[in-house]
């Protein structure tokens, strides 16, 4: 075949076959294969965000016709708001307790999960039902076992930790926040970390029990260091999923009481579609882009040194 | 020692984990338990089995919050999103590989940088533009179009991948046989693709139905329009001193899904775990 394409290289005088159409030819088909995606994507992604970047310099509501030049206003005003920064410590807290308990319970299920265990494939398959469901339904399911069902429970076996409702107490509500996304991303991260138990070579343990390790050293010596490239993966998907968390925000406590829960996505929402104050708000929304990517490079280029040569 | 370990330990083992996932699947089991309960039953024990079984949570939730209507956005919006998102990602990141022009190479390494910003970032001038300037929100189509521009680069990249572990020369027999390049990519290149395939319907289908910002944004509160999620959560505000008939609307908008799941599980599994990985 390679050869076929040669010939008819050669007979052309070494040129391109038919090379006038072929370009015409290959304009349309460039066309057809990627104009689409090209438009869509650039029209919806690329334009908002350089339109944004624009916004943030303006005092726009979102709705009138008019829209002035406000120069740096907007990025004085996301400097010298307290509450963004109370709501911006408000989501590191509930990043830092999220990512690392849901991470501590998925990568231990895990592990107890692929160590010969019958109908481990269902109970797999169990833990990861939460992650079916959006987080606009887990919140109200939520909101209301908080509400009728812990309190009532809290009150029969006089646990006062249940007897106020997590979700309308100012101390508590980020704890709720906290419990339901862990319930619900554990799933997740638990099947990514069985895919990472399973690829350690068996002979690997073999040779680590022969020479006389327990588990625990087998566990910390040999099956942690090669995970390293699931750990990687998990704490870049719940860090970012962390930071951009809404909807469970939204039905499970709607930021209160008192914003006491309302985490850094919700307070943008609430700045540009609440307030009417598009410009402030991407302002904030752009911080928030610069936080994620600091914090996810950052963390996935000091993991990656971790990483051991097999 | 050994007997002692696999006698006692592992029954201990079993019970344990069974018992967990028992309590940790114990929501679900309770919205079950209380939708078909009135008011008054749920109050009283919230744990106790309901009195008789009643579908009148049910009838009620299923006419309030148009179930019917919003079933149907739903799944016109899951479907022709994935459909669209999975096709045009496909032949594009198909040209992306195989014609490394300057501006293919350039758009790619765009869309691929574009992954990283929080949709929190777009959803301001997106909104501005669509609703402010153009005027064009308010229905599910405009909603199909913005998740097409959202689920194209993560598709693009994914697919590109995998196109670059496929022989050129199985594709240039096909062209000197007399295909044009849309039958070479369909016939010759689209049944090779089949496993990255169902991984990104599996990932695009739990989003696009699921997803909740993104339809609030672009349709508003024209509820003739509104998805599944929507319309419960919508629902859920003017009901929300009805328990038991909120369990009833929670358990049917759930219930699509995991009945799906039960079906395809050890795909959906399988698929989460490919997207994530690659």
């Amino acid at each position: 075949m390679t050869i076929r394409l040669l010939l008819a290289f050669i007979g052309n005088g070494g040129r391109c076959p038919m090379k006038s159409k072929f370009n015409k030819d290959s304009f349309i088909n460039q066309l057809i294969f990627t104009g689409p995606t090209i438009f869509i994507f650039s029209s919806v992604v690329l334009l908002s965000f350089v339109f944004g970047v624009y916004l943030t310099f303006t005092n726009w509501d979102g709705i009138s016709a008019s829209m002035s030049f406000v120069g740096m206003e907007n990025y004085l005003a996301v400097m010298s708001d307290s509450k963004l920064w109370s709501s911006l410590i408000l989501t590191i807290q509930y990043v830092f307790f999220t990512v690392t308990i849901a991470n501590a319970l998925a990568f231990f299920l895990a592990y107890a999960l692929t160590t010969k265990l019958k109908g481990s494939n269902l109970v797999r398959a169990g833990f990861f039902i939460p992650n079916l469901i959006g987080g606009i339904i887990m919140g109200v399911l939520w909101n209301m076992i908080f509400n009728y069902v812990l309190v009532p429970f809290g009150m029969q076996m006089n646990w006062p930790i249940f007897q106020v409702s997590w979700v309308n107490d100012e101390k508590m509500a980020l704890w709720a926040l906290i419990t339901v996304s862990v319930w619900q991303s554990m799933g997740y991260l638990m099947i990514i970390y069985v895919a990472g138990f399973m690829s350690v070579p068996k002979e690997l343990l073999e040779a680590g029990s022969v020479d006389g390790a327990n588990g625990f050293v087998k566990l910390k010596k040999i099956i942690m260091p090669l995970m390293v490239p699931s750990f990687v993966i998990c704490l870049f998907i719940s860090t970012k999923g962390g930071f951009m968390v809404y909807d469970v925000n939204k039905s499970l406590t709607a930021g209160g009481p008192y914003n006491s829960s309302e985490l850094i996505s919700y307070h943008i929402y609430q700045t540009a579609f609440m307030r009417q104050d598009f410009g402030k708000g991407q302002a904030e929304a752009l911080l928030l882009f610069l936080i994620v990517m600091v914090v996810t490079l950052t963390q996935t280029s000091l993991m990656k040194k971790m990483e051991v040569e097999m | 020692m050994n007997i002692l370990l696999n006698n006692v330990l592992k029954p201990i083992k079993y019970f344990a984990i069974y018992a967990l996932l028992l309590l940790f699947l114990s929501p679900f089991f309770m919205v079950l338990l209380n939708s078909f309960k009135t008011d008054a039953e749920f109050i009283a024990n919230p744990l106790s089995l309901p009195a008789q079984f009643s579908l009148n949570n049910f009838v009620e939730a299923f006419q309030a919050m148009h179930f019917v209507n919003s079933f149907m956005n739903s799944l016109i919006v899951t479907v022709a999103g994935t459909f669209l998102i999975v096709t045009l990602s496909a032949m594009t990141a198909h040209r992306f590989v195989r014609h490394k022009s300057k501006f293919n190479k350039i758009f790619f390494y765009v869309m691929v940088a574009t992954m990283i910003i929080p949709f929190q970032a777009i959803m301001i001038p997106l909104v501005g533009i669509y609703g402010g300037k153009l005027h064009l929100l308010g229905n599910k189509w405009i909603l199909i179009y913005t998740c097409i521009g959202f689920g194209v680069s993560q598709a693009v990249f994914m697919y590109s991948g995998f196109i670059k572990s496929i022989p050129a020369e199985l594709e240039e027999a096909a062209l000197i046989d007399g295909c044009n390049r849309v039958q070479m990519f369909f016939f010759v290149v689209w049944p090779l693709l089949k496993t990255i395939t169902v991984t990104l319907i599996i990932m695009n289908v739990l989003w696009l139905w699921n997803d909740y910002l993104l339809p609030t944004l672009v349709l508003g509160s024209s509820f003739k329009q509104l998805t599944l999620p929507l319309s419960t959560f919508s629902f859920y505000g003017s009901y929300s001193a009805d328990y038991t008939l909120i369990m009833a609307a929670l358990l049917m908008t759930m219930t699509p899904v995991i009945i799906m799941y039960i079906f395809l599980q050890r795909h959906i599994i399988a698929g989460i775990v490919n997207g994530a990985i690659k």
